[in-house]
């Protein structure tokens, strides 16, 4: 126990109360005994009333399981845009007149360039042949005299230069240079997909305080009823000496319990919803390039989840607790 | 042990319930508190137990100021005072011994300790073999039994009784002030608010007399 009567209690009546163990030791044991008959009780009143327990958690479970699924679409989202690298990927087409050594020589000069992540030489002959490969003109190829294909160097601008202005002013400086006959990104490709996200972002992240918002409310509510119910147990333990610590616990508890089963109930929602999407949508993947895959909740995810829930069980209580329970006084 | 100096206690609403009281009770002595309805006796009891604080005066507990007290003192307050009601204020809905073991669980002892605690708290006021029982089940001086096991349960050195057999016999009321008596002898403070005169007056104890708030008799 924390907190100890000032007055050191005379010891020489054989008759005399213990208020609170004497030395660290008894008092660790008194707080874990505390602490274990709490979490125990709680657990059992629930299991007790497990019909409304279960509704209450099942509301709980798909409030939380709406915004972690929405989290996860924005994150498969996300996926598709860790492919926007290849889309913000600008492909500098070099005058004819370059040699390969010059334009070797320009590829390097581009690579010091603090904002570029990547660059790539593409010869004409390469060109040429992964052409021939891929284009299904292999044979019309051959008949040229010439190699009409010109040297094209690949450059790919660091993550971090996200924003649509930087990438524009990027492909600018790379059109003015001497070396460039013309520079190329689609442009219109990336700011629709940067906008998507952006919404989607803000929108997963205004939806999970509404639904978070709305857990600690149904919480709260959850065990003002609790503390209804329970009204004489407080006020006969008030009368035998609990402290409010001792009141408020077993409803801290049933709190995180509540919490904590709405996000195992809401993990299971969100898993079975994402494996009954997964085939089609791996399907609808394959028919394009096939670099899809569908996302689920991580470990780390899940640990945040059942983190999230069970602290949003023991807020909404709290809040309960802190403004009703000074309204119990034993008569 | 408990200590009354001019203690007036005033309400709102309803004037002084309580003026200049003063009295002493020594560790280990049983007394009366009596007096006609509204003469102040729950009120001066309440003062005890700390759910009210005197308007004037001090109330003094083992030395302890309980005016003084803060409000988180107060829990530690109460542990030392064992708490015994007319209607026994018993949970219906747990046993016979979860019901005693309360104070010991709210102290934070282990579940050995409580186990051999709640025993002998009911072996003394012979209801060991109930303990699985609910308090529904049982007759009323079983229940009030039940009560006073409550309260000694964590030996507290004062048992406070508001009117403890207000609703029991005269013969299972004469049951249970002879329990109180064992109390005391083991070195108990007892002080029992009662207007069973008669019940009072074939016990050989210290009365106090309230009469509109005032005490006067000692």
């Amino acid at each position: 126990m924390k907190h100890v009567t000032k007055k050191p209690l005379k010891q020489e009546q054989r008759w005399q109360t213990k208020i609170s163990g004497g030395n660290f030791v008894d008092k660790f044991h008194a707080y874990r005994n505390l602490h274990a008959h709490a979490l125990f009780s709680s657990l059992g009143r629930l299991v007790a009333s497990r019909f409304s327990s279960a509704m209450t958690i099942v509301v709980l479970a798909i409030a939380i399981s709406l915004a972690s699924g929405f989290y996860i679409l924005v994150a498969n989202l996300q996926q598709l845009a860790g492919n926007l690298e290849a889309s913000n990927q600008i492909s500098l087409f070099l005058k004819d007149d370059i040699s390969e050594g010059k334009a070797s020589g320009f590829a390097n000069t581009i690579r010091k360039n603090p904002d570029i992540q990547d660059v790539k030489l593409i010869t004409k002959e390469q060109a040429l042949a992964e052409f021939q490969a891929y284009s299904g003109f292999g044979e019309a190829v051959k008949t040229l005299e010439k190699n009409p294909l010109p040297i094209v160097i690949q450059v790919w601008p660091k993550k971090s230069l996200e924003n649509e202005q930087a990438l524009k002013a990027l492909l600018d400086d790379f059109g003015r240079m001497a070396e460039v006959d013309f520079a190329q990104m689609d442009m219109q490709w990336v700011k629709r997909l940067q906008s998507i996200m952006e919404v989607a972002r803000r929108g997963v992240t205004l939806l999970s305080l509404l639904l978070g918002a709305g857990v600690l409310f149904i919480t709260a509510n959850t065990i003002r009823l609790e503390l209804h119910n329970r009204r004489d147990e407080v006020v006969i333990a008030k009368l035998v000496g609990a402290t409010n610590g001792f009141i408020h616990r077993p409803f801290l508890y049933s709190g995180f319990w509540i919490g904590f089963f709405s996000g195992i109930a809401a993990w299971f929602i969100v898993t079975t919803i994402m494996l009954i999407l997964k085939q089609p949508v791996e399907n609808l993947s394959r028919l394009y390039d096939g670099a899809f895959h569908v996302l689920f909740l991580g470990f780390t995810e899940t640990l945040a989840l059942l983190f999230i829930s069970s602290v949003l069980g023991v807020v909404g209580s709290w809040i309960v607790l802190h403004f009703q329970l000074r309204q119990l006084k034993p008569e | 042990m408990l200590k009354f100096d001019n203690v007036s206690m005033r309400y709102p609403e309803a004037g002084d319930v309580l003026r200049n009281v003063s009295f002493h009770l020594e560790r280990g002595e049983m007394a009366f508190l009596t007096g006609h309805s509204g003469a102040g006796k729950s009120t001066l009891l309440k003062l005890i137990a700390v759910i009210e604080r005197c308007s004037r005066g001090q109330v003094l507990l083992d030395g302890q100021n309980l005016n003084l007290a803060k409000d988180r003192q107060v829990p530690y307050i109460r542990r030392k005072v064992g708490l015994i009601f007319q209607d026994y204020k018993l949970l219906q809905d747990r046993t016979v011994f979860d019901n005693v073991a309360l104070p010991l669980v709210i102290a934070g002892y282990g579940h050995h300790e409580v186990s051999r605690r709640v025993r002998a708290s009911l072996d003394k006021v012979g209801l060991l073999g109930k303990e699985r029982k609910y308090p529904a089940v049982l007759s009323g001086g079983e229940q009030q039994r039940v009560g006073i096991a409550r309260a000694v349960v964590n030996k507290p050195p004062l048992i406070v009784a508001d009117e403890p057999t207000g609703n029991l016999d005269p013969e299972l009321s004469a049951e249970i002030m002879h329990l109180f008596e064992q109390f005391q002898q083991v070195g108990v403070t007892i002080f029992i608010a009662s207007h069973d005169i008669s019940l009072i007056s074939q016990m050989n104890h210290r009365v106090l007399k309230l009469d509109h708030g005032q005490l006067v008799t000692s």
